[in-house]
């Protein structure tokens, strides 16, 4: 048996910062989409610790798990501290509802600054404002060319999620907007 | 006063806005000028005395300044800070003059005052409208040879740039509750009223000062303040508000649906030293509850003979030059107008200490006030009277003028002559927002009528023409727009009248066919050229617009609409209503393709994937190719390999030892929940009930149509737990139309579909070593061949981390595709590397890959297929489940001509040479010998060396193919026929011995 | 570029997120395997392209990822209503199509789309 493997995530390293706004990679986390219709609810609070919310663009949190509404029957769960949530859902099994671990699927931009909002705003057609899109308002949007899910955790302060693979693409075009922003 | 740097002769002390302590330095065509901070390249060429601004297009006449704004026609000029930093056709009256700019005059040669292509000129009878249309007929052989050349030589205005664009662009998307068109009087008194309710508020003005016409008043007031302090007021007040957006040199050049307005914001072309990271321009996409429309008229010039020489420009931008910039635009001014705008422009100057030589008003009786004022400044009036002639080559220097019923006429001497025919509302935007215009005969213009979208059109823009009604009109639509409070307008006065209109010829013009009276100046169109079009059969607007090209280009109509619209109407013999007016299209202004393009350019242009073992391919050579957006390792070259060379060697040694291969990029789907195989069932051809846990298949997804649409293999992880994977290209649109049948179809099945693409590395290991790398890698699965035969997959642990382990072989040999979680994709890669280096292992790529398959005869959907390929056509029939009662394809696969005889059927090949590899693409005969054109039976499809067979061998669709076993083909080339023979799909291993270890 | 009102965000998003997905209210057979040719023509091929309302899919694809439909007016561009997937085809009054359709050539000048009073709403 050799060492075990060790992480790599696409934008380690990475930081960038104007006098508008600075971004960070977010660090590593769990993270499942949670599929669910009303009669999967129950079980989904059971292991959350907490409803998921109903609101369209609406967030619910509770100790180190973020459950963010993405569709009428679909959330992303993001788990900042190991809480073991894939194991708990595997044991309650498949026939309410959906969880698939897709923690090295997606990874995250933490974007922050009185800019944050122009700065997105330049690739991202909806209206940010703090009346319409508020603190812990989260949606599946797009930026530039990638799709990314938005969640706003501060007036000032977003964490951009997007796949993997999309990530370098949305960190230069942030890169590129704050610039300009 | 006393001028530190002298801006010129003409500016005059006291006059205009700009600070005289500010200055800068620019050249045009090398000659070093002084200007002030804040003159346009216009204002600070009329300081300096110079009218004369270029060459025209198709007839090189000299022309000069006509305008002050974005309407300009004439004045189009070459900008440039350095070589790559150069934009043709600015309009000199746009652009700011900042230090250390240069500018050049267009379209001449050598030299703006000698111009050799001003021949056209003399020979413009010969360049009437249609002229191309004529002219470049025949013979056909000249089109190649003479006419295009020659046209591509003469056609387009100034000379695009070599070099790339170095500037960067910047993209916003904006919502706002209000946004407003235009900074004038009654834009600000929009955003004014507006700005208290508090709600978001844009407002845009193309001009670098907010303010409109307002900066060409001299004695107005609003108020009872002089406009001009009404203008700063204003706008510090709205610039000091939190929710109103202020956007000077914004243009809105495009109105969409759904109240979209685009704006092209001008960040630093008038900046000397721009900071490097700012934008040179910003494309704002401004989504608005409501929109004003302040967009104010453009006045028009007059149509008469000879009427483009330098020195003629417009009343309006006259008087703006002289009360905003300071500047005289002569020494000695002729007016000549149907409007009384005009006057005011004529008093203004003789203000300011410039002799007006005569005003000659084209009515009869033009507004006795006006009249009574003229002679008290000893300005010489003629009223009901005409310029018929004028004179001076680079610059204007009489006109002739006669009363309009008499023949007798009187000479003036003048440097300058300012024309009027009175003013045209702006509605392009209304326009392109599909707004319907009504004719208002009265006064000869085009206004607003019916709205479309969420709009309103305030002051002159729409048609209202006294500043107390207009400001009394911006408080009442910003009121309603926001649902605010209704204040009172300020009460106005001393702006100048705008009663008083010509749209058509003037006497001048003449009615004969040689007279050059333009009706557009940046196209060089004449009234002649309208009334020929007519003669020669352009009945409707539309064909006119196009035959003679009035209105094109960037002009839009915005000065010579009305005018060729007139004088088309009279020449048909119709009311102008009834001709219709032209469409107005976006841009209102040009855009550049910059801001139009923004932040997608060079490594943004588009989204570049790479997978988590991406970097380890780099370090060892790999070449990659496109798959999509994906960057693949296509072949991984060594000292002295081409890649032939390369692709040999990895098929060899992956056959011989191992090869390792990163198939990331494969699409992957969950397919999760208790009706999951009854959902796999529908999706796919194949049968699925009976796929144990742990074992996977080969999956063939087809349309309704029964046409291939996507294939891969599937794990079936748990009884209600799929594993599925899709072709790397494929993976979006399956999930899309899995989603669709799930959610339109069979929303009530308990099933749930995630894609997993990206959480999972793939790592592929094939080869007779397989086993023997990996195995000692791995914790809890036994990799033996009773344990884990072909086709199982299992999960447990490699290197420490989670794994889903497939025995699958897209090689024909002992295979394994590793799914490790991504992050962790680099470190097991590299463990299996370290071990499999020394067992004599190589990285393999896609094109190594795509051989091997094809020894094997397996498919990729997209190249052995072309969406017109049915499961038995491509030889996999085998995988539609017989005893189905549904599946997506199921009807579509018994359609007559799908089960019709002599389908192109996908069969091998192999050339009777067996060194010629054949080209994909190539076409494929029974007879070579049969006249052309020759039937063709099909076509190759995958082709390629397979150095473990030492022959060449190839995939081919070919009509009744599964028939034509060993019969022998031929594919015509442009050199050489190459005879081949037709042969099964599989050319390695038949039987499968090689998996079976 | 639209704005669309999705009926599961409850909000109207731009056109950018979604994606269109053909003409709406044509159901897959249950009995697939059985239908005519000309059931299948009819079911697979013919579309209706009206020109008018049409009723259209919709897909928020970069959003909620629902699919829904909608009764729009093809000439105009403007959106009746849109509505969740499943959910009956509805019944379009005269008067909402004339809300929706473009101004007829030589209509007599009408009111603005909102009144200048402060009154009036958006239609």
């Amino acid at each position: 048996m050799s060492k075990v493997a060790q992480r790599t995530g696409p934008l380690d390293g990475r930081n960038f910062g104007t006098t508008g706004v600075t971004l960070t990679p977010a660090a590593a986390a769990t993270r499942i989409s949670l599929r669910a219709r009303e009669d999967g609810l129950a079980t989904a609070k059971k292991i959350l610790g907490f409803a998921p919310p109903g609101k369209p663009k609406s967030s619910a949190t509770k100790g180190s798990i973020n459950c963010l509404w993405i569709g009428p029957d679909e959330w992303l769960v993001i788990d900042a501290d190991d809480s073991g949530l894939p194991a708990k859902f595997a044991k309650e099994g498949n026939t309410k509802l959906s969880a698939v671990e897709i923690s090295h699927r997606n990874t995250a931009i933490l974007l922050e600054g009185a800019k944050a909002v122009d700065v997105l705003n330049s690739g991202c057609p909806q209206d940010l404002s703090s009346a319409s899109f508020p603190v812990g308002a989260c949606s599946r949007t797009i930026l530039g060319k990638s799709e990314i899910v938005l969640y706003r955790t501060g007036e000032h302060a977003f964490r951009v999620e997007c796949w993997r693979s999309f990530s370098d693409y949305v960190w230069s075009f942030l890169m590129d907007a704050a610039k300009s922003a | 006063m006393s001028f530190s740097v002298n801006t010129g002769a003409n500016r005059i002390a006291g006059k205009g806005r700009l600070s005289p302590s500010k200055t800068v330095t620019f050249t045009l065509d090398g000659r070093q000028l002084n200007a002030m901070e804040g003159d346009t390249l216009a204002s600070a060429m009329l300081a300096n005395g110079i009218h004369l601004a270029g060459r025209s297009f198709k007839y090189h006449r000299p022309r000069g300044i006509l305008g002050a704004g974005a309407e300009e026609p004439s004045a189009l000029m070459d900008i440039s800070r350095d070589n790559a930093r150069r934009q043709p056709n600015v309009r000199a009256t746009v652009q700011e003059v900042f230090d250390g700019m240069k500018a050049k005059t267009q379209n001449h040669y050598p030299s703006l005052t000698f111009d050799v292509g001003a021949v056209n000129n003399w020979f413009s009878p010969f360049f009437s409208a249609g002229f191309y249309y004529k002219t470049f007929m025949w013979p056909k052989q000249a089109w190649k040879n003479l006419y295009e050349p020659f046209i591509r030589e003469a056609a387009g205005l100034g000379k695009a740039p070599e070099e790339a664009d170095p500037d960067h662009y910047a993209n916003r998307y904006a919502h706002c509750d209000l946004l407003i068109v235009g900074g004038g009087a009654s834009g600000l008194m929009a955003a004014k009223t507006a700005a208290k309710s508090g709600k978001r508020i844009i407002l845009a003005d193309e001009s670098a000062s907010m303010g409109g016409w307002l900066l060409a008043e001299s004695e107005a007031t609003i108020g009872g303040r002089p406009a001009g302090e009404w203008v700063t007021e204003t706008v510090a007040e709205l610039a000091a508000m939190e929710n109103v957006t202020l956007l000077p040199r914004t243009t809105a050049f495009g109105y969409y649906a759904h109240n979209m307005v685009a704006l092209a914001e001008r960040v630093t072309d008038h900046r000397s030293r721009p900071d490097p990271d700012l934008p040179r321009e910003r494309l704002w996409q401004v989504r608005a509850k409501k929109v004003i429309l302040a967009t104010g008229a453009i006045e028009r010039h007059l149509v008469f003979a000879d009427n483009d020489r330098p020195g003629i420009m417009l009343a309006s931008a006259a008087r703006m030059y002289l009360n905003h910039y300071g500047v005289a635009v002569g020494r000695n001014v002729g007016i000549y107008t149907a409007c009384d705008s005009a006057w005011a422009a004529a008093f203004d100057l003789q203000n300011a200490g410039v002799k007006v030589t005569a005003i000659i008003d084209m009515r009869a009786a033009p507004d006795p006030d006006l009249v009574e004022k003229a002679r008290e400044m000893g300005i010489p009036v003629r009223t009901g009277s005409a310029v018929t002639k004028t004179a001076g080559k680079m610059r204007i220097r009489s006109m002739t003028v006669e009363p309009i019923a008499d023949p007798l006429s009187e000479k003036f001497e003048i440097d300058c002559l300012l024309v009027s025919g009175g003013w045209t509302p702006s509605v392009h935007l209304f326009s392109q927002s599909r707004g319907k215009l009504k004719f208002d005969e009265e006064n000869g213009r085009f206004v607003p009528d019916i709205h479309v979208e969420d709009c309103a059109s305030i002051g002159s823009c729409n048609g209202t023409d006294d500043m107390d009604t207009a400001l009394a009109e911006a408080v009442a639509a910003a009121t309603a727009a926001v649902s605010g409070r209704a204040v009172k307008a300020p009460k106005t006065s001393g702006f100048a009248s705008m009663r008083g209109h010509l749209i058509g010829s003037a006497k001048g013009a003449g009615p004969d066919d040689h007279v050059m009276a333009f009706i557009d100046f940046q196209n060089d169109v004449c009234a002649k050229d309208v009334r020929l079009a007519v003669r020669e059969g352009m009945h409707s607007i539309e064909h006119v617009k196009r035959y003679t090209t009035t209105g094109m280009a960037t002009d839009q109509g915005k000065m010579s609409n009305m005018h060729g619209l007139a004088i088309a109407a009279e020449a048909l013999g119709k009311e102008i209503p009834a001709v219709g007016l032209t469409t107005f299209r976006a841009p209102y202004t040009p855009v550049t393709f910059g801001a139009i393009v923004n932040h997608s350019k060079g490594d943004l242009f588009d989204v570049t994937r790479r997978t988590p073992m991406h970097s380890w391919a780099e370090e060892h050579g790999a070449v990659f190719e496109d798959v999509g957006n994906w960057k693949r390792a296509w072949y991984f070259p060594r000292a002295g390999e081409d890649m032939h060379a390369a692709v040999a060697r990895e098929c060899k040694t992956t056959r011989e030892a191992a090869g390792i291969f990163d198939a990331s990029t494969l699409g992957k789907i969950e397919v999760v929940g208790p009706d999951a195989v009854k959902f796999m069932e529908l999706m796919y051809t194949n049968p699925w009930q009976k796929l144990a846990v742990g074992m996977c298949r080969y999956g063939i997804m087809c349309r309704e149509d029964g046409f291939i649409y996507d294939d891969g293999v599937v794990g079936r992880i748990s009884e209600d737990r799929f594993h599925v994977t899709t072709t790397t290209g494929g993976a979006p649109r399956v999930l899309n139309m899995m989603e669709d049948y799930l959610q339109t179809e069979f929303p009530e099945w308990k099933v749930w579909l995630t894609s997993t693409s990206e959480q999972w590395a793939v790592i592929g290991v094939q080869g007779p070593k397989a086993r023997e790398i990996v195995e000692p890698l791995v914790e809890g699965i036994d990799l033996s061949l009773e344990a884990m035969p072909h086709m199982a997959i299992r999960e447990g642990k490699i290197c420490g981390v989670p794994t889903r382990l497939m025995r699958v072989s897209f090689t024909g040999e002992l295979g394994f595709e590793i799914n490790v979680p991504a992050d962790y994709g680099r470190a097991v890669w590299d463990a299996i590397w370290e071990r499999g280096e020394p067992l004599g292992m190589a990285p393999y790529g896609t094109e190594a890959m795509h051989v091997m398959r094809a020894e094997k005869g397996f498919i990729i959907v997209g190249q052995d297929t072309d969406g017109t390929v049915t499961p038995q056509d491509a030889g996999v029939g085998w995988a539609v489940g017989k005893k189905k009662a549904d599946f997506v394809g199921i009807r579509g696969l018994t359609r007559p001509d799908l089960v019709a005889e002599g389908r192109r059927q996908l069969i091998g090949l192999r050339t009777k040479d067996p060194k010629v590899v054949l080209e994909e693409g190539a076409q494929i005969v029974a007879d070579p010998n049969q006249p052309v054109p020759m039937k063709m039976l099909g076509f190759v499809t995958s082709s390629y060396w397979s150095e473990t067979l030492g022959h060449s061998i190839a995939l081919a669709l070919v009509e009744g193919g599964f028939g034509r076993k060993g019969d022998t083909l031929y594919v015509p080339m442009e050199n050489e026929t190459i005879a081949v023979e037709v042969c099964d799909t599989i050319f390695l291993d038949k039987e499968g011995a090689r998996l079976n270890v | 570029m639209l704005l669309i009102h999705c009926p599961y965000c409850e909000e109207e998003r731009p056109e950018l997120e979604f994606r269109g997905a053909g003409e709406a209210h044509i159901a897959r057979p249950a009995n697939m395997a059985e239908i005519s040719d000309a059931d299948f023509e009819k079911f697979f091929f013919i579309r209706d392209n009206e020109k008018g309302v049409v009723y259209e899919r919709w897909r928020h694809i970069h959003g909620c990822g629902r699919f829904f439909n909608a009764a729009r007016h093809s000439v105009s561009d403007k959106f009746i209503m849109t509505y969740k997937a499943g959910e009956k085809k509805p019944k379009i009054t005269k008067t909402q199509i004339d809300a929706v359709k473009p101004p007829a050539k030589g209509t007599p000048a009408n009111e603005p789309v909102w009144t200048v009073g402060g009154k009036g709403e958006a239609k």
